[in-house]
């Protein structure tokens, strides 16, 4: 395990997940792939497949029809996978908490490893995000 | 006989950012057919909205798309104002118009932006959406956000634009503006892209008369529509401008049209920082009666319709929301049929779609199985072929 978290900590690619959002957490979230924010150049990059990704990246209140998707995607993940929840809804449900069709929050779901909080939250706070995994991801090595 | 298959795109896929899932019926390359299914974003906003009081169903319709983040609650506060009669001051009237057209420039830029992706154009991708930074920087100077701006409330707004930044605003203005016109010319000047683009997924003028599109989509099939200049409201009856309409009706010119828009769009906003009077920018209305209003405003994509029902009480009995991509999204289908399965992706793109905003309704499809063998999907996507040739030959 700490070789392959040792090459991840470097590198992480990102699957990208909305879960019923308000698509401004998705907005914010392909600002930092472009020239302003760029995190391209800290290793971070969007993949199209979960099957290549090592993080999952979800936004949004999870809705019930989205709901045993994200279980089936968290699922197929490679391990050592991580999770990001971004916003306030994916962090807890917020404005959506009483909806009918908002079943549970996500972290129910799938255990979370960093939260983003904010509606939506500015790119800079994406970059802390990835930051703390890193730090994660870092001390779980050397725990080890 | 021709073999047909199904492509299934979604619900998560990467070419889209919100979740949707598709189903192209292809022979061979052409796209004979298409189905969508939908409600993997539905949140239940109106109901939501009607528990809450007036005031913060204002925070509710803001977050029903971030792109249009400033259309509905707009339009929501226009609706309530309707059924009280509210006088909103006029320096208010203003400031929404300079939001409606900061988020129309934001909105284009970055529909220009994923325009290219879709294309292979990368270098559009990033270069519009890099451009897109300074009118986020505006909205961070006028309202306080990026995104989701909490600017609009019923009666007027919540921030004045203060003296000192309208120099500022201006500036970024004029760095946006050089900014557009390279993108114009290398969008507009570039073969490959008038290859690509032109007679592709054409809607004709009959077409988007019967499906009742809006917005660029209806504008770029010669429709000359545009709430703005047919019910004014805000400020656009004070100001002058130009409604932009094509005649082609094909992607290229629904791109135009939104490239053509946006130099529009900054020449208001000047207007207006220009012709803004003094005064409040808030009536502070107290009561709202018993009785029915609406609001229409045009969002970037189209018209935006907002329907509140109030029985006195402080909060809505019905709210009836209905975003401009409900009317639109239906063209794909007419335009798609018959193109080939690689400019399907842009076709759908054309119309911009925003399924955030149509998502609050639920269509529960009785033969919409998990599992669907391949025998029935043929039959179902042939008995639908059928369909579709008898209506042809109906009409
Ligand atoms: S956290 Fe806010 S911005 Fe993000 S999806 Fe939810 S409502 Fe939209």
């Amino acid at each position: 395990m700490g070789l392959k978290e040792k090459i991840l900590s470097k590198s992480l690619y990102v699957f990208h997940l909305s879960s019923g959002s308000c698509n401004n957490c998705d907005i914010e979230l392909i600002d930092c792939l472009t020239p302003r924010y760029d995190v391209e150049r800290f290793g971070i990059v969007l993949v199209g497949s979960i099957k290549h990704a090592d993080v999952l990246l979800c936004t949004g209140s999870a809705n019930r029809l989205a709901i045993p998707r994200i279980k089936k995607l968290y699922e197929q993940m490679p391990q050592p996978g991580y999770v990001i929840v971004y916003g306030a809804c994916g962090s807890s449900r917020g404005l959506f908490k009483d909806s009918y069709n908002t079943g549970q929050p996500l972290d129910e779901i799938m255990p979370v490893d960093v939260y983003i909080p904010g509606c939506p939250p500015r790119p800079e706070a994406i970059i802390m995000g990835f930051e703390k995994l890193i730090e994660k991801i870092n001390s779980r090595k050397e725990a080890r | 006989m021709s073999h047909k298959a199904a492509i299934p795109i979604g619900p998560y896929h990467p070419l889209q950012e919100e979740p949707e899932f598709y189903k192209l019926i292809v022979e061979g390359e052409k796209v004979v057919d298409v189905d969508v299914r939908i409600g993997y974003n539905h949140r239940g906003i109106e109901k939501i909205s009607e528990a809450k009081s007036y005031d913060q169903s204002l925070f509710i319709v803001e977050r029903i798309c971030g792109i249009c983040s400033s259309s509905h609650p707009i339009a929501c506060a226009q609706a309530v104002e309707d059924i009280a009669k509210f006088e909103v001051p006029e320096r208010a009237l203003y400031i929404r118009t300079v939001c409606q057209e900061l988020e129309r420039l934001h909105s284009h830029m970055l529909w220009l932006g994923l325009a290219g992706h879709f294309l292979g154009y990368n270098t559009v991708f990033m270069w519009a959406w890099k451009y897109r930074e300074p009118i986020c920087d505006i909205f961070e100077t006028v309202t306080g956000n990026r995104q989701n701006y909490a600017m609009h409330k019923i009666g007027g707004v919540r921030r004045d634009i203060e003296k000192e930044h309208i120099p500022y605003i201006l500036k970024r203005l004029d760095e946006f503006t050089k900014q557009l016109n390279m993108l114009k010319g290398a969008v507009l000047d570039d073969p490959v892209l008038h290859e690509r683009l032109k007679g592709v997924g054409v809607l004709t003028k009959e077409d988007a008369i019967d499906y009742s599109a809006l917005g660029p989509t209806a504008r770029a099939s010669g429709i000359d529509i545009d709430v703005r200049r047919d019910y004014p409201y805000a400020a656009y009856d004070k100001i002058k401008w130009n409604v932009i309409t094509l005649e082609e009706g094909d992607v290229f010119a629904k791109t135009v049209v939104r490239i053509l828009e946006m130099f529009e769009s900054v020449s208001i906003i000047r207007q207006c920082l220009d012709k803004m009077p003094q005064g409040p920018i808030d009536s502070n209305p107290k009561d709202i009666p018993p009785g029915e209003g609406i609001g229409q405003i045009e969002a970037p994509r189209g018209e935006c319709f907002h329907y509140i029902k109030s029985d006195g009480t402080n909060s809505p009995m019905r709210h009836k929301i209905r975003a401009p991509t409900y009317m639109n999204f239906p063209t794909f289908r007419e335009t798609v049929i018959g193109e080939t399965i690689s400019d399907a992706a842009i076709i759908l793109a054309a119309i911009d779609p925003c399924y955030c905003c149509t998502e609050r309704m639920l269509i529960v499809d009785d033969h919409d199985k998990q599992v669907m063998g391949v025998f029935e999907l043929i039959r179902l996507s042939q008995e639908k072929t059928a369909r579709i040739k008898d209506r042809y030959a109906l009409s």
